[in-house]
This record gives structure tokens, C-alpha cells and sequence, in this order.
């Protein structure tokens, strides 16, 4: 599908309204231009993955929308709200929040400072007891230093934090990369979960398989630019060209 | 014995300056990678502040406490935002030239206007007279900076290391990006805490006042010591500048007592035997 088609009639699940609308999206880092003008959209409720191979542009993808890409052109509305001038605090204020793919936890903090640093932005984050629930392991490691945590638990921490937020709009950056299978699996639960719960996820991955057992829309991203679209109905249709675009 | 125990009281004065300022120093550095050679003008701005309170508005040294590192602060908060904020991701050298350059000038000016000599400020009277401990004398104004110095300095600790402020400026220490994506105000954050490092400043200044008098050069005389001490403690090290600011302060007063020729170096020599056995001091981290 090309660019401009998913400009102008881009997938849409049937979950809920149009929650973030991003168009002709462009980014740089000095003077290396990454982003190409990127469009897609995500409805509220609804899980979408950004699939394309390393340095298809999907972290900056991500890190533009949350402001944290310095130089960046276009397009970037959350709820309505034209947020591309917008600094990374107050995007954040706005309800949008970003767990980055090194995890970004806090060596100089304890795990439960790790844990309650995100301010509340806004009513309806998780209380304590449910991310317990969701992740009873950080629950035991409270007072452990955040970066002694295991692979897999300082993933957990590091979306836990922003659940207590009550952002609603999660990004998640390859949330699955390099951990056990069984951590994996663990993790889909509670994106599944997360998605019950009502929050819209917005997915960086490189694992396709866990991808799909999560996502109901894709997007492929390649050489800075959104290069096709489907959602998961279509994904057995898809599967030849998707093996194409990511090179598997 | 009366002369190793008066060493070792100024000793501890001037170990209560050197952990203020080495503090302040410790707090700028880990939150804004800046070697902040202005500190000891500022440290000098902090006893002319009380001193013009003083002297022209009739204000006491009690208010000067807690006045002058406001004024000093907020002094310090827009040398932040108008020169040292754009320095952010530059080398090292560049924010240590810049703040020498304002050290030199501000003094400059003091300096002219005022001279070399030091101005009277005097000790309240709620501080004056002294104590027989028995074993020695103590000057009530001496005991007090020591007490107050320590208080200041642990709650500056408590505040950084253990209330959910502190865990901000730490975090912002590791990734400021990440921490403002979190929707904090990271460049307000870090103008309050270059605020609150030069406050720290000016409040030794103002503690300096009644002992050392109130003149344009006193922080120059103290800046080099306290570096050193930075450095034996370690960049960026709260607790670090603290147990060395007040270690060193001893240190030196016990070889006035004992060799006194070496009490002017030895702050130095022990800084060399740290930087070659542990360069990144001894808690600190890599600058």
C-alpha cells in the first residue's frame, strides 16, 4: 500500500475513535534525516504494532511522537491536540506515556523509587496492588536497586511505572528484546490485559510472532516511511509480503 | 593539649565551609556536569548580601540567613538561564571556563568598589561570649557554625537521597531525557537545583562573615581548597563532600598542630594520593 493511500484511508479497527493521527511525520537526528514523512493512525482501545527491520525508523517513530527527537516536521495529534511543537513533559501530561527499548531504569534509585518516579499525570492509573498483581515479582524487590533486577524484571518495572501514571496511551519499544520466552509470554498477558483494561498501546516490535498474538492493526515501516498496512484479519493474506518486508 | 583541641575546633570550622561549598559544588556537578568555578564568588556574594542587609536596611544576621541565599540563588538561577543552560552536552571545559570568567569578573567588580580589605560583620549577640568545656574554650559563634553547617548539610542529603524530590534529581542525573518524557520540568528542575547549590554558597558566606570579615577575595582564597576537596571525595558525591569536606577540615587543623609547615599543603598532597590510587575520588564517579 502505498504512503499517500494510508494518508487518506488509513486502517481502522472498530474499537473506538481516532486517538492519535500522525501525518507527514519527519525527523532528524543532526543532520541525518530519518523520518520521511510517516502516517497512520491509532484508535482508541486498540493495539498497534510498528513492524519494519533495524533502522526502518521505528524508535524514532516513537521518540518523535513523544517529543524527545529535537528537529521533527509534520503532524502529531493526541486526542484532537496538535502536539508537534509540544515538549516531552508536557506530551506526557497529556496522557501519553513511553517505555524506551533500553528500559531506562534508574541505577542510582531503588526499584520501588523506580517505580513510583512518573508523576501522576492524571486519575485512573493502576493502583499499587493491581501492578502487583500484573507483576508479582517486583512486589519482593522493592528495595533492591533497579538495575539488579533481571532482563525480564526491569522490563516489568519499566512498564509497571507508567501504569500507575493514568496515561492511557502506552508506547511500548520492543518490549519483548532479549528476553526469555517464558518473560514473553508473560508480557503479552499483560499487554492483553492492558488492553482489556481500556489502555490504547502503541508497539515497537521486532518479534513478529509475539506481535501478532497481541496487535489488532501493523504497520510496516521502512526507510523512514509507513510502506503498508493491514489488521489482524488480514494477517494470514499478508504473511508472503510481510516475510518480504522484514527479510525472515 | 588546650592548642590540639583549639586546631582541631578550627578545624572543624573550616571543615563546615569546605562541606557546605564542596556540596554545593557535588550537587551542581551530578545534576547539571557543570565544574562551577564561579562558587566562590558566589560564596563571597552570600557575606556581602548580609552585609548590605546590614548595614543599609538594618536587617539582622538571623534574616541574612535565610535571605541572602535567596538573593544569591535567584543571582545564581539566571546565570543558569541565560549563560549555562546553553552550555548543556559540551565538554567540561567549557562550563568551567565560563564560570571562571563570571568568578573573575564579579570579583572584579566587588573588588573595585570595595577593595581588598576586609568589612567588619559582627558576631549577633545571641552568639557572642564562649563556653568552658573543661578540656578548652569554645566560642559559642564557632560551635554554632559547626552544629548549623552539619544540620544544613544532612538535610541537603535527606533531600536528595531520600524524599521523592531527590529521587527526581538523581534520575534527571541518569537520563534527563527519559525523566522530562516522564513530564517533568527537567530545565526548571535543574535552574532550581543550580539555585540551590549557589544558595548553599552563599550561606557559608554568610556563616564566614562575623569569623573571616566580608571581603571581594575570600572565596577565591577558599575555591581551591574546596575543589580539592571535591576531587578527594568525588565528583558529584553528596554524602562524599560531606564526610570529606568536614575529614579534611580536621586533617588540616591537626597538621597545624602537629607540623605546621604542611598545614597549607596537605589538603593537595592527599589529593594527589587519591587521584593515584582511585581518579574518580573516593565515592565518586566518573566526571
Amino acid at each position: 500500500m502505498p504512503d499517500t493511500a494510508i494518508a487518506e484511508a488509513p486502517a481502522r479497527a472498530a474499537t473506538g475513535g481516532n486517538i492519535l493521527q500522525v501525518r507527514n511525520l519527519e525527523a532528524w537526528y543532526g543532520e541525518s534525516h530519518i523520518l520521511h514523512g510517516i502516517n497512520f493512525d491509532v484508535n482508541a482501545g486498540e493495539v498497534v504494532t510498528l513492524l519494519g527491520r533495524n533502522g526502518a525508523g521505528k524508535t524514532t517513530t516513537l521518540k518523535s511522537i513523544m517529543g524527545i527527537i529535537g528537529k521533527r516536521a509534520g503532524s502529531v495529534k493526541f486526542n484532537d491536540q496538535e502536539i508537534i511543537r509540544a515538549t516531552s513533559d508536557k506530551i506526557a501530561r497529556m496522557g501519553i506515556a513511553f517505555c524506551p527499548e533500553e528500559r531506562g531504569i534508574f541505577s542510582s534509585l531503588d526499584v520501588r523509587e523506580n517505580l513510583m518516579l512518573p508523576p501522576v499525570v492524571r486519575e485512573g492509573g493502576l493502583p499499587l496492588d493491581q501492578i502487583f498483581d500484573l507483576f508479582p515479582n517486583l512486589k519482593e524487590r522493592l528495595n533492591s536497586q533497579g538495575t539488579k533486577l533481571s532482563g525480564g524484571e526491569q522490563q516489568m518495572l519499566a512498564i509497571a511505572r507508567i501504569l500507575r501514571t493514568g496515561a492511557s496511551f502506552l508506547m511500548l519499544d520492543e518490549p519483548t528484546e532479549g528476553l526469555a520466552p517464558v518473560i514473553i509470554q508473560q508480557i503479552g498477558h499483560t499487554i492483553a490485559r492492558l488492553k482489556k483494561e481500556g489502555f490504547t498501546i502503541l508497539l515497537v516490535e521486532q518479534n513478529f510472532r509475539f506481535a501478532s498474538t497481541v496487535a489488532d492493526r501493523y504497520y510496516v515501516v521502512e526507510h523512514g516511511k509507513i510502506i503498508d498496512g493491514f489488521s489482524n484479519s488480514e494477517l494470514a493474506a499478508n504473511m508472503d509480503k510481510l516475510h518480504t518486508y522484514l527479510g525472515v | 593539649m588546650q592548642a590540639l583541641y583549639a586546631q582541631l575546633l578550627v578545624g572543624l570550622i573550616n571543615g563546615s565551609f569546605y562541606a557546605l561549598l564542596s556540596l554545593g559544588l557535588a550537587v551542581i556537578f551530578g545534576m547539571l556536569n557543570i565544574i562551577n568555578f564561579a562558587h566562590g564568588a558566589l560564596y563571597m556574594m552570600g557575606a556581602f548580601v548580609a552585609y548590605f542587609l546590614l548595614n543599609l536596611g538594618g536587617i539582622n544576621y538571623w534574616w541574612a540567613l535565610l535571605l541572602a541565599p535567596i538573593i544569591v540563588g535567584i543571582f545564581g538561577m539566571i546565570l543558569e538561564r541565560t549563560m549555562l543552560q546553553w552550555l548543556t552536552g559540551l565538554d567540561h571545559l567549557y562550563g568551567l571556563l565560563l564560570t571562571f570568567g563570571i568568578a573573575l569578573i564579579v570579583q572584579g567588580l566587588f573588588q573595585n568598589y570595595f577593595g581588598s580589605s576586609g568589612l567588619p560583620y559582627a558576631i549577633p549577640d545571641q552568639l557572642r561570649g564562649g563556653m568552658n568545656l573543661g578540656f578548652m574554650f569554645l566560642p559559642v559563634y564557632r560551635g554554632w557554625v559547626v552544629v548549623f553547617s552539619l544540620v544544613v548539610c544532612l538535610a541537603t542529603w535527606f533531600l536528595i537521597e531520600k524524599t521523592q524530590l531527590g529521587a527526581y534529581l538523581r534520575a534527571a542525573t541518569e537520563n534527563p531525557t527519559l525523566v522530562r518524557a516522564f513530564g517533568i520540568n527537567v530545565p526548571r528542575m535543574i535552574t532550581l537545583t543550580y539555585g540551590l547549590g549557589v544558595g548553599l554558597a552563599a550561606l557559608a558566606g554568610v556563616l564566614s562573615a562575623p569569623i573571616n570579615q566580608v571581603r571581594p577575595l575570600m572565596g577565591a582564597d577558599l575555591i581551591i581548597v574546596v575543589f580539592a576537596v571535591v576531587v578527594i571525595g568525588g565528583m558529584g558525591s553528596i554524602m562524599g563532600s560531606i564526610i570529606t569536606g568536614f575529614a579534611l577540615g580536621v586533617i588540616e587543623g591537626l597538621t597545624k598542630y602537629f607540623y605546621p609547615e604542611a598545614s597549607n599543603t596537605v589538603v593537595f598532597v592527599l589529593m594527589v594520593l587519591v587521584l593515584l590510587v582511585k581518579p574518580t575520588g573516593l565515592t565518586g564517579r566518573a566526571a
